[in-house]
């Protein structure tokens, strides 16, 4: 053969994932992510699913692997029954209250929710996958709020933890997950979860994305949803300077419900994605989505939702609205809905608008003596709180209004 | 007092006043009249800081302070209070936090403590009662699905709450009906006295019969031509703007 084989753009990443010496577990799971790398590489700007979003600078960066530090920084004030740690991409048994599980005791389903070959972004973790959180909730049990927490405090370092949450019937579960980080380090954190909810079970997963400004957070959730089951997620993608999130949703039982909301918050040079793709592939589910973005600055945010309904799903109530409020003429929104329906009694609404803050209502409240920042900060929130106000857990939605908070203290 | 001397103002180039020459001393209302176009919403929207408009020549002083060098916020502090023509609606500001939170702004910039949240519902909820308020209004978002006279009711609570120096009540009288109008007056007429003053503009006499001014003034072409007793406002009422305002 005398074919030319390209420079795949991914050889920085599969040098590295060929060195690494495999456990048992993670032999087919590395493997398979390897092999769709190295067929495809990774997406550039010619993908349709990445047309906004340019994964180049995190290609070109050069990271390490975890250089295991031992370092014990600052931590936020735990508000679950238990939190589970991870320190510079290392998972620390020493600073988490929740009795780590090897992911080798999921190896029997580990993989099962993603396709690698057409998610490069899973497939980037399935590269080098490494233990993260395992849950298992047993039927009918309420675990309360347990927490997922993510501090970076040095080093260039990429790492890629895989979570596998699994819920039995009628299990309840409440999980906060923060990634936090320093200003100044070119990090990549790379995280897959993988959940799965058994009938009549619900999660309501809350995310804050609060990496350091210069850092690259490439995240994919991947959901299968029973039959009379729930879940929920909030994602708050407010730091890093490329943050895409990706959820890829699975409704396969009749009576199902997903709710994807999110508030996105990107100031100069930022570019904050969320992508989400949802099936329905069962009758009578209800899904919404609500996302909001706040765009600072020459902040580039990008919104990307695609509903499938296939023709078995009848009496489908789907709901999709995306919204952004831009701070300055530099900002710049793209959105793309998208919606595939191949059922007949459907009913499947979405709507995008962008917009820049209402001067009439800017002057009400000044003429009123609040204080021009105080003011925009009041609307911005204003902005935000019609997808924040689904989140019910009353400590998740005060850590989201701390972190909106915290925010705008740093960027107004 | 709220003392203006030659002031002119434009809008996108085009002159809108022409040299307004006004005193409000301290403890008097007086209304100012004019037809459609005369500069009536310009006066008022340059008194408390709109941006927008561009101040070219003349003064405005309050107590002797100069206030077209301060932000909309600043002149409020100073107890300037701007009652609109049309509220404008709030979605997800709740009215109490938006209340309290003015409230607070005004108190920090002028030096005193702010109230806390029990206070703030106890001094609401008295000014509330006193204006025949239902007490949910505080809970809901700012004007957000209020009926016309409830959005101006609104108005005067914040007017009740912030207790203004100067009142400026920009043609607050179009689209109320006469209970609304009366609740309107009524709020205004509760802080007369000799610590405050109204300048009160309309385009039409009726407000005048429940908050009767002290003097009234007669706004043409970005121009006060005429100035007498309550009297002149049953003139123009009976005459028109054409007769009696030279």
């Amino acid at each position: 053969m005398n074919a030319i084989t390209p420079i795949n753009n991914a050889a920085n990443f599969l040098r590295r994932a060929e060195g690494l010496s495999a456990p048992g577990w993670a032999v087919a799971l590395r493997a398979a992510g390897r092999d769709a790398l190295a067929a495809r590489g990774m997406p550039t700007r010619r993908a349709e699913a990445f047309k906004y979003t340019d994964l180049a600078p995190v290609l070109n960066a050069g990271f390490v692997a975890p250089t295991g530090s031992r370092n014990v920084p600052p931590m936020p004030a735990q508000r679950g029954r238990a939190r589970l740690v991870f320190v510079d991409g290392v998972l620390r048994g020493d600073l988490s209250t929740l009795p780590p599980r090897p992911l080798s005791d999921m190896a029997a389903v580990l993989g099962a929710l993603t396709t690698p070959d057409t998610q490069p972004i899973t497939a980037l973790n399935a590269s080098f996958a490494e233990d993260g959180l395992v849950l298992e909730i047993p039927a009918g049990e309420d675990a309360g709020l347990v927490e997922l927490l993510s501090i970076v405090t040095d080093g260039a370092i990429a790492f890629h933890p895989r979570h596998i949450i699994r819920l039995g019937a009628g299990a309840k579960l409440a999980l906060l997950d923060t990634a936090q980080g320093a200003d100044g380090i070119a990090y990549l954190h790379n995280p897959v979860f993988e959940v799965s909810l058994a009938e009549g079970a619900t999660l309501a997963h809350v995310r804050v994305q609060a990496e350091g400004r210069a850092a690259f957070h490439l995240s994919s959730v991947h959901a299968a949803i029973g039959a009379g089951a729930t879940y929920d997620n909030f994602t708050l993608n407010a730091g890093g300077r490329i943050a895409r999130n990706e959820i890829h949703a699975a409704l396969n039982g009749a009576q199902g419900a997903c709710h994807m909301n999110g508030a996105q918050l990107g100031t100069d040079g930022q570019v904050v994605d969320t992508t989400t793709v949802l099936h329905h592939a069962a009758p009578d589910c209800a899904s919404r989505q609500t996302y909001k973005t706040v765009l600072k600055g020459r902040a580039r945010g990008v919104f990307q939702g695609k509903i499938f309904v296939a023709q078995v799903a009848q009496r489908t109530d789907g709901y999709q609205m995306n919204q952004a409020l831009l701070l300055s003429e530099d900002a710049e929104m793209d959105s793309k809905p998208q919606l595939e329906i191949y059922a007949d009694d459907v009913k499947c609404s979405h709507g995008a608008t962008v917009g820049a803050l209402d001067a009439e209502q800017l002057f009400y409240l000044r003429a009123r003596g609040i204080p021009a920042d105080e003011a925009r900060a009041m609307l911005v929130e204003a902005f935000l709180t019609e997808a924040v106000d689904g989140v019910a857990n009353e400590e998740c939605r005060a850590a989201l209004d701390e972190a909106v908070r915290s925010w705008w203290a740093r960027e107004a | 007092m709220l003392k203006i001397e030659g002031l002119t103002a434009e809008i996108d180039g085009k002159t809108i006043l022409n040299g307004i020459d006004l005193e409000l001393p301290t403890g008097e209302v007086h209304a100012i009249m004019g037809p459609n176009g005369s500069g009536k919403s310009t006066l008022s929207y340059v008194l408390s800081g709109r941006e927008g408009y561009e101040v070219t020549g003349g003064s405005v002083t309050f107590n002797g302070i100069d206030i077209l060098a301060m932000e909309p916020e600043e002149r409020a502090a100073t107890g300037l209070f701007l009652a609109f023509q049309y509220p404008v609606e709030l979605p997800g500001v709740g009215n109490a936090n938006f209340l309290r939170t003015a409230l607070n702004a005004q108190r920090r910039a002028r030096g005193e403590p702010e109230v806390d949240a029990m206070q703030f519902l106890k001094l609401a909820r008295a000014k509330m009662k006193a204006l025949n308020m239902p007490e949910d209004m505080l809970k809901r978002g700012v004007n957000v699905g209020f009926s016309g006279g409830e959005k101006k009711r609104n108005d005067v609570l914040q007017m009740a709450l912030l207790e203004p120096k100067l009142a400026i009540l920009d043609e607050t009288d179009s689209g109320l009906d006469i209970d609304a109008l009366k609740i309107v007056a009524d709020g205004v007429n509760a802080l007369r006295g000799p610590a405050f003053s109204a300048l009160v503009i309309t385009h039409y006499q009726r407000l005048l019969n429940y908050i009767v001014p002290d003097r009234v003034h007669v706004l043409m072409g970005g121009r006060i031509t005429r100035s007498g007793g309550p009297e002149l406002a049953h003139e123009l009422e009976a005459q028109g703007y054409g007769q009696a305002a030279a």
